[in-house]
């Protein structure tokens, strides 16, 4: 009886053991937690550079034991002739469409249809010491289409659209697609880029009235 | 005496191998998603289906098509899991299906290419700043 019990409680330690080793061998594939030692220790929180755009394998959220993840492109592999910016997938998009170096189709089924641009800066002056944000519309249209942002998300009318920093951060406004697969609100001085005084910095700004003109 | 002689060590036994069970789950806990920005989780109704959730790479169709092409001519609305797709509508040609039919990219028949997530993966855009400060899903687009 004494026997019997003592093998059961090794049985149960075995499988808590292993349990404990696959546990530790998984936390070993994780992202490495902060180093614990050492006062000198240089970016804590920050992803270093070798973590960035992982393959589908490692990356977390794919199953590796599926067959098809294996087929699926990593992403540092398309990105590497894209020029490069600090954060989201760390590639600047609107340049790398202006250098053609991706040549996104405007129509599903033409790859020769070219997008309507409307070459139209809009200025939004902002409170406290932060340049004024200059919204390009030509950068927007080449990727989008008018019914994508108007009037659902943005009335079509100067100052008649409230936004701020914290809708934004909360995926709302500009916020629907900055922070989700345009670039996040780290790259301030993209948007925030006309310094207060009128003096350089961004493009420069019409404030007229909305109107379409499709420019080539 | 002889019982208690016996009991208490088996008692510190259990109290151990509780605290390493403990142990074990906290290990399992620590976060250790980090897929590409903007790769969308959609999990309506794949786990209860007991399918992987699929997950669309965000990045790798921005290389070949405008935002415009799925999200005016397409019909999808930028909301993680706001799109009711089903299977029935990709292969009649709606959403994923609009591509997906072996004319302009593969067909339905590869499965596990797009049901390719962790099960239990939740419906999320992934890497959002919104998921980094609340951990929730985005609410739904064009709220004022």
């Amino acid at each position: 009886m004494k026997l019997m019990k003592r093998l059961m409680a090794g049985t149960v330690a075995g499988v808590l053991l292993a349990t404990l080793y696959v546990s530790a061998t998984r936390a070993a594939d994780a992202p490495a937690p902060a180093p614990a030692a050492g006062v000198n220790t240089f970016n804590r929180l920050m992803k270093p550079k070798s973590e960035r755009n992982p393959p589908p394998m490692q990356d977390g959220i794919h199953d590796p034991s599926n067959e098809g993840t294996g087929l699926l492109q990593p992403p540092k592999e398309a990105f590497k002739e894209l020029p490069e910016i600090s954060s989201g997938n760390y590639v600047d998009w609107v340049q790398a469409l202006g250098k053609q170096l991706i040549k996104p189709r405007y129509d599903r089924k033409n790859p020769n249809e070219e997008p309507v641009v409307l070459d139209l800066d809009i200025v939004r002056e902002v409170k406290g010491t932060m340049p004024d944000v200059v919204y390009p519309h030509d950068r927007h249209t080449m990727w989008l289409d008018c019914s994508n942002c108007h009037p659902d998300i943005f009335i079509p009318e100067k100052g008649k659209n409230q936004i701020s920093m914290a809708m934004i951060l909360m995926g709302q406004k500009c916020g629907v697609c900055h922070g989700k697969v345009a670039f996040p609100v780290a790259e301030c001085r993209k948007c925030h880029s006309k310094k207060k005084d009128g003096s350089g910095g961004g493009k420069p700004a019409a404030q007229a009235e909305p109107a379409k003109k499709p420019a080539k | 005496m002889g019982k208690s002689h016996i009991h208490k060590p088996k008692r510190n036994f259990i109290l151990w191998l509780m605290a390493l069970l403990i142990l074990a789950s906290g290990v399992e806990i620590v976060p250790q998603a980090r897929a590409e920005y903007g790769d969308v989780v959609i999990n309506n109704q794949s786990d209860k289906a007991g399918m992987r959730p699929p997950i669309f790479p965000h990045w790798f169709h921005r290389i070949r098509f405008r935002c415009k092409v799925c999200h005016a001519d397409l019909g999808f609305k930028f909301q993680a899991g706001g799109n009711q797709i089903n299977m029935l509508k990709i292969i009649d040609g709606e959403f994923c299906g609009a591509c997906h039919n072996g004319e302009i990219a593969w067909s339905v028949e590869n499965c596990d290419v797009c049901h390719s997530g962790k099960p239990g993966t939740p419906t999320q855009v992934h890497g959002s700043t919104v998921q980094k400060l609340i951990g929730k899903p985005a609410p739904a687009a064009g709220q004022k």
